[in-house]
């Protein structure tokens, strides 16, 4: 099967800046795709490359098999809803999403009968003739899903597109389009730095790291068996041990992660592993307590300290369990398959 | 620092104290701040604006000369006479010229400035629309009066470019033709134009500016040509500031009593009738009946562009 949108070694560079780098990129036909990564990393400009806002310096870009590269944007068969919703101030909410039809020619009476039905789609009937200033921020980034479906795109790209709301709605928002893309069948990629969504919606994700691609693969895969030490950190919660602390715990001296919810705690007399409780954070449904093992090398002169053999382990302990207080020495234990190893980078 | 045990500390001295009368009651800071510039404004702007209203609807004896203090509308009866009333469609052609000319002119100007200037190139353009404004009205006007007389730069460059004929066609069109560049409807326009452009290309810019550029991309996104992306996006939002920059060229054309005296062919504008009749001819409230043309004008002028929807984006 054609994939959705292939990267063949596509380069952007803003002058010295290499904003995407040499990046190789298959998405899909159908997935719900994921651009993971911090500011400045890259996922943004390669959204832009896909949308056609920003032309490739190197590389070759695949719709659907063809080059497109150098294809302008209103030329290609994709839709974007933008981070800020990007809605027309002067059109009805109504016109702005029969705007890519108008564009097209359609008449006013089928090209409203069609924006009606999406508005419908998005929860959003008989919002119609209101001024997209009128509406909530959750209302307006409806419209701008609507507004960017009429066109029927077979690649939907959203760029950060539940940044602006609130967390409750984000979370309702999430589950929504998620249903909303298994049940329109087209291939969603949307970019976000916020690793809990990107983990909860996609089906596959691309973790990006200055420009390039850190990790590819399912959910799953980026969780539990980061390539890198940079992964391991950006997608967090694990605990990412340095070669040091890995040497010091039975395994080789590479970096590694541990889950927290592999380890456990036991009494402290004869646990190979033990140490002292620095913080406990109750979650609700788990309490994660952070156990400080080993020591700390001392300050340096400008005050740095270095990780020596220390390392905090955070460990999840179900509600329910009894929890340590703070300042208790605790021993530890864990399931060696847990322990995974990756690259320092 | 001593620690105190109140949460309040003294008042250091009047200032502190005021802060805190106007922090108790802002309306007090509010009253003060705004009383001024109310009253000059009420007072004396609107007043004399009151006055000279009040004085188009007064009459002139025309044996004495004297000003009659007696309500008619005589006065506006006049302005309809043949000779005044082609001062009143002059000047209106000639605002709607000069408007719609520096439209044409300032919007790429504008544009590029909103779009595309970053930093020192801001600065640049900044600098060029408002260096002209820094020199006298009245040196720029006899500059251009050198520039487009008949033995001007204009025609000098003209000849040794061998464009001559360019200008003797615009000189032969009729009515606005003429002499020479200097003495014709033409050259008036020109000067019109250079003159008032910077009062277009502010606002246009302004409301450019505030334009984000991810609409037009969502337009080209959604499948929108360029040219389509300018006439349904960028020019509607930019309309509030075309409407503004053409409030000014328009209203300063039309009060304009410099420019038609010293370049153009010395036809009466509504600016040079008002400065004559309230000077030499001594008639108060005929000038200020033409004087109250341009202000129902803009009124007009604004209705319209409210009902066409300019403001809509606002």
């Amino acid at each position: 099967m054609t994939p959705a949108v292939e990267f063949r070694a596509v380069s952007r560079h803003f002058g010295s800046t290499r904003a995407v780098d040499a990046v190789d990129l298959i998405v899909p036909e159908g997935s719900f795709f994921a651009m993971l990564g911090p500011s400045g990393s890259g996922k943004t400009t390669c959204l832009r490359l896909i949308s056609g806002f920003e032309k490739p310096t190197s590389g070759e870009i695949r719709i659907f098999g063809e080059n497109s590269g150098e294809t302008p944007p209103h030329l290609r068969h994709v839709n974007t809803v933008f981070q800020d919703y990007a809605l027309f101030p002067h059109l009805s909410v109504l016109d702005n999403v029969a705007y890519g039809l108008m564009v097209r020619g359609v008449d006013r009476r089928t090209r409203h009968a069609r924006a009606e039905e999406l508005l419908a789609l998005v929860h959003l009937d008989g919002y119609g003739p209101r001024k997209p200033a009128q509406l909530s921020g959750g209302q307006r980034q409806r419209v701008a899903l609507a507004r960017a479906l009429i066109n029927e795109p077979r690649v939907l790209l959203l760029d950060e597109p539940l940044g602006a709301l609130d967390l409750k709605l984000r979370e309702a928002m999430q589950d929504e389009l998620k249903a909303l893309q298994q049940r329109l069948g087209i291939t969603f990629i949307f970019v976000t730095h916020d690793q809990t969504e990107a983990l909860s919606m996609a089906d596959r994700l691309a973790v990006f790291n200055a420009g390039k691609i850190a990790q590819i693969g399912t959910p799953e895969d980026i969780y539990a068996r980061p390539a890198t030490r940079f992964v391991a950190d950006f997608v967090g919660s694990s605990n990412v041990l340095p070669p040091a602390v890995t040497q010091a715990i039975g395994g080789p001296a590479r970096w590694s992660s541990l889950r927290p919810e592999a380890v456990r705690l036991v009494p402290p007399d004869g646990a190979a592993l033990t140490g002292r409780v620095t913080a406990t954070r109750y979650l609700g449904g788990a309490t994660r307590v952070t156990v400080a093992t080993g020591r700390h090398q001392a300050p340096d002169e400008r005050g740095y300290i270095g990780p020596g053999d220390a390392a905090d382990l955070g460990v999840l302990i179900p509600t329910g369990q009894p929890v340590p207080a703070l300042g208790d020495r605790t021993g530890l234990t864990f399931d060696p398959a847990a322990l995974h190893l990756m690259d320092g980078a | 620092m001593p620690r105190s045990l109140s949460a309040v500390l003294p008042p250091r001295g009047l200032a502190d104290r005021l802060t805190a009368l106007f922090w108790r009651r802002p309306n007090l800071l509010l009253v003060l701040l705004l009383a001024p510039p109310l009253l000059w404004l009420g007072v004396v702007y609107l007043g004399s604006l009151a006055a000279l209203l009040l004085q188009s609807f007064y009459s002139i004896d025309e044996f004495s000369g004297l000003v009659v203090r007696e309500f008619t509308l005589k006065t506006y009866a006049e302005l309809l006479r043949p000779s005044n009333y082609d001062v009143i469609l002059r000047t209106l052609l000639m605002s709607a010229a000069v408007t719609v000319a520096s439209v044409i002119i300032a919007f790429p100007i504008a544009y590029m400035a909103a779009r595309y200037a970053k930093g020192r190139w801001k600065a640049v353009f900044y600098l060029g629309i408002m260096l002209p404004l820094w020199s006298s009205y009245l040196v720029k006007v006899y500059a251009w009066k050198l520039i487009l007389a008949k033995e001007g730069i204009l025609t000098w460059a003209a000849e040794r470019t061998h464009t001559q004929w360019l200008i003797d066609a615009a000189l032969s069109l009729p009515y606005v033709g003429g002499n020479s560049l200097s003495t014709s409807f033409i050259g008036t326009f020109l000067v019109f134009t250079y003159v008032w452009l910077p009062f277009m290309i502010l606002p246009m810019q302004a409301s450019l500016e505030r334009v984000p550029a991810s609409l037009l991309e969502a337009s080209a996104d959604l499948g929108a040509t360029p040219a389509r992306t300018f006439r349904t996006v960028t020019l509607p939002l930019a309309l509030p500031g075309i409407i503004a920059g053409s409030i000014f060229t328009f209203s300063l054309t039309m009060g304009d009593y410099i420019i038609p005296q010293i370049i153009g062919t010395s036809a009466n504008f509504i600016g040079m009738a008002v400065y004559q009749l309230q000077g030499t001819a001594g008639n108060i409230p005929l000038a200020a009946a033409f004087a109250v043309v341009p202000i129902v004008i803009m009124l007009i002028y604004l209705q319209l562009a409210k009902r066409a929807g300019a403001f809509d984006a606002l």
